[in-house]
């Protein structure tokens, strides 16, 4: 056996590596590592957005554009004309239909990202492009890469809830100062449903066209029936469960409170704040678990 | 560096890794050879701090993967069987972002990511994405991530497996670089050339345990002759043919495409061959390689 190539030039090789120096030795990374590796991977995470820059801000003023544009001139003048409105304020008087499902567009564009986001890019992370393996042999650890990601979603969701929110303004369809909280509360919608669907996503081993399973049978569902075009309470009582679990309905109500005073005891706010709230918190647990134990294999 | 002591890893009831230990010092370059399913990358895996282990001892550095995950891998470069660069970024990017990851600042990553771009030979393809690289650059880019920390040791999962032989040469000169600069290797392989070139010391492995152990040269000597005379006397006749060359040289292997004799001179075997009336169809004398060292102890080839 010879040997095919040869050093060529030891002394070159020799000066190319007698390169920079890092500022830190091992222990002092590990250290930065063990502290900030959650916001390291988000750094990572909104970089990599911008290379889909364009499609985040399509969506982002797209979406409420072509909803406010097509409900404003279309179904909301409709609806006005013909029915003494289902929805009232406290005092009984009827509320412009578009006021009524404002909160409803809004917490269905959160819903909405936090799918995208956590459903083929996730899958992609650890099967397709493996990009969740190179920073899991970096000092960080899986638990960090799962909350870089779960702080890179609510970063797109308070970006896509908060311009909702500057179109809904001019439009007329918030009543109420305290309308702008609807950009937090929608924003805990979509980790409320995003997260469990991550979780779901990190445990898919192989594609067999489960996301357009969840797309049919639980996204699509949860529109209809979660009071976003009318009330829950106009469905009969044997699928308004459906509404019940939804997180999309409690999203909703939480901003139909907020945006234009809807009238709830303050039990039931407390128990849609509480129930999206839990919702995000078992998603993002269950996804620690699932990415620690696939990460480590 | 690092210290395995019956490292063993469980998938299940079968056990990838079962009960291997070795040492690995300082500026030595060491290779794990053995085909595929040997339990190369689970053993990779533990050292570089990402997989537990199922039980058995190890110490990367002198710290515990298990506890010090973290600490462990900041002293490490890791580059995989699979490389995993992050296509939504550029070439450079890939390079700064992976920096981030060991905390280091901007300011040392930006000129760190140019310097290693020029040593993997990348510099014009800064601004390129992912996509547009061939394999080998995506094989170079890989490596350069592995050094932005300028670890002191480096783990090499099959560097040049899938990549044409132009390719392969490139990246060889590289690792040799690396060696010659003191940083410690640690790669797997399933090339015996690679192995030859690169490696210092190997343990050859088969089904997760460990055959034999010593630097390339030892383990010929000693587990093979100087040379090796191939014989093909096409794929029906080559174990009929096999028991007329009872006698000759050391040892005789009979693969279905060819007969191996183990000789120290090829030539005297070969003439012996041709004196009891023999015609092979082909005929070739070289020297020992460790595909015949693997050969012996497995009695199977590597790359099937
Ligand atoms: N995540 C895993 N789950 C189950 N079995 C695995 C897993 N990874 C590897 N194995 C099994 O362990 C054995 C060793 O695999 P590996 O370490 O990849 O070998 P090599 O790198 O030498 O080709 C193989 O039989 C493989 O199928
Ligand atoms: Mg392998």
């Amino acid at each position: 056996m010879t040997r095919t190539w040869q050093p060529a030039d030891a002394a070159a090789a020799g000066r190319q590596r007698a390169g920079l120096r890092p500022p830190l030795d091992p222990l002092q990374s590990a250290a930065r590592a063990r502290r900030f590796g959650s916001l390291y991977y988000l750094e990572h995470w909104l970089r990599a957005m911008r290379g889909y820059g364009w499609t985040v801000a399509l969506t982002a003023v797209g979406t409420p554009l072509v909803y406010l544009f097509g409900l404003g001139v279309g179904l909301a003048a409709l609806v006005d004309a013909n029915t003494s409105a289902a929805a009232s304020l406290g005092s009984g008087r009827p509320v412009p239909y578009l006021v009524f499902v404002a909160p409803a567009l809004l917490a269905t564009a959160a819903i909405m990202v936090a799918t995208d986001e956590n459903t083929y890019p996730v899958m992609s992370g650890f099967k397709w492009r493996r990009t969740y393996y190179g920073p899991n042999a970096s000092p960080l650890s899986s638990h960090q890469l799962v909350n870089g990601h779960c702080l890179g979603v609510l970063c797109r969701l308070l970006l896509t809830t908060g311009l909702y929110f500057l179109f809904l303004l001019p439009a007329g369809a918030v009543l109420e100062a305290s309308g702008w909280m609807m950009i937090l509360t929608s924003a805990l919608g979509g980790l409320a449903f995003g997260l469990p669907v991550m979780a779901y996503a990190a445990r898919i081993e192989e594609d067999k066209g489960q996301f357009a399973l969840v797309q049919r049978f639980i996204v699509m569902p949860l529109f209809l029936f979660s009071g976003t075009y009318f009330p829950l309470e106009a469905m009969p009582l044997v699928v308004r469960w459906i509404g019940w679990i939804s997180p999309l309905w409690h999203s909703t109500e939480l901003g139909r409170v907020l945006s234009y005073g809807q009238a709830e005891p303050a039990w039931l706010t407390a128990v849609h704040l509480g129930y999206l709230a839990l919702l995000a918190v078992a998603g993002w647990l269950a996804a620690r678990r699932i990415y620690a134990r696939r990460l480590g294999k | 560096m690092i210290s395995a002591r019956n490292l063993t890893k469980k998938f299940g009831d079968v056990a990838a890794v079962d009960g291997i230990s070795f040492e690995v010092r300082a500026g030595e370059s060491f290779g794990l050879l053995g085909p595929n399913g040997a339990g190369k990358s689970t053993t990779m895996r533990m050292i570089g701090g990402v997989s537990r282990r199922s039980s058995g001892e190890l110490a990367i550095m002198g710290l515990d993967p298990d506890r010090y995950g973290p600490e462990v891998r900041a002293h490490l470069g890791v580059v995989p069987q699979q490389d995993n660069l992050d296509e939504e970024l550029r070439v450079r990017d890939n390079l700064i972002v992976y920096g981030r990851y060991f905390g280091l600042p901007h300011s040392y990553l930006r000129p760190k990511a140019d310097e290693l771009l020029e040593f993997a030979q990348l510099t014009d393809k800064a601004k390129s994405k992912i996509d547009a690289l061939s394999g080998g650059m995506k094989r170079r880019l890989t490596i350069a991530r592995s050094l932005i920390n300028e670890p002191r040791m480096l783990l090499l999962d099959e560097p040049t497996t899938g990549l044409d032989p132009q390719a392969r040469h490139i990246l060889w000169d590289r690792l040799f670089r690396l060696k010659e600069s003191g940083v410690t290797l640690i790669l797997t392989t399933h090339y015996m050339d690679e192995a030859e070139q690169l490696c210092d010391r190997l343990i050859v492995v088969d089904k997760g345990r460990i055959m034999a152990e010593g630097s390339p040269a030892a383990l010929i000597r000693e587990h093979s002759t100087r040379e090796v005379l191939e014989l093909r006397f096409g794929s029906e006749r080559n174990a009929s043919v096999a028991a007329e060359l009872a006698g000759i040289g050391e040892r005789q292997e009979t693969l279905p495409d060819r007969v191996l004799i183990y000789a120290d001179d090829g030539e005297a075997a070969l003439e012996q061959v041709s004196a009891r009336g023999l015609r092979p169809l082909t005929t070739l004398v070289r020297r020992s390689s460790l595909e015949d060292v693997f050969l012996r102890l497995t009695g199977r080839s590597l790359i099937d």
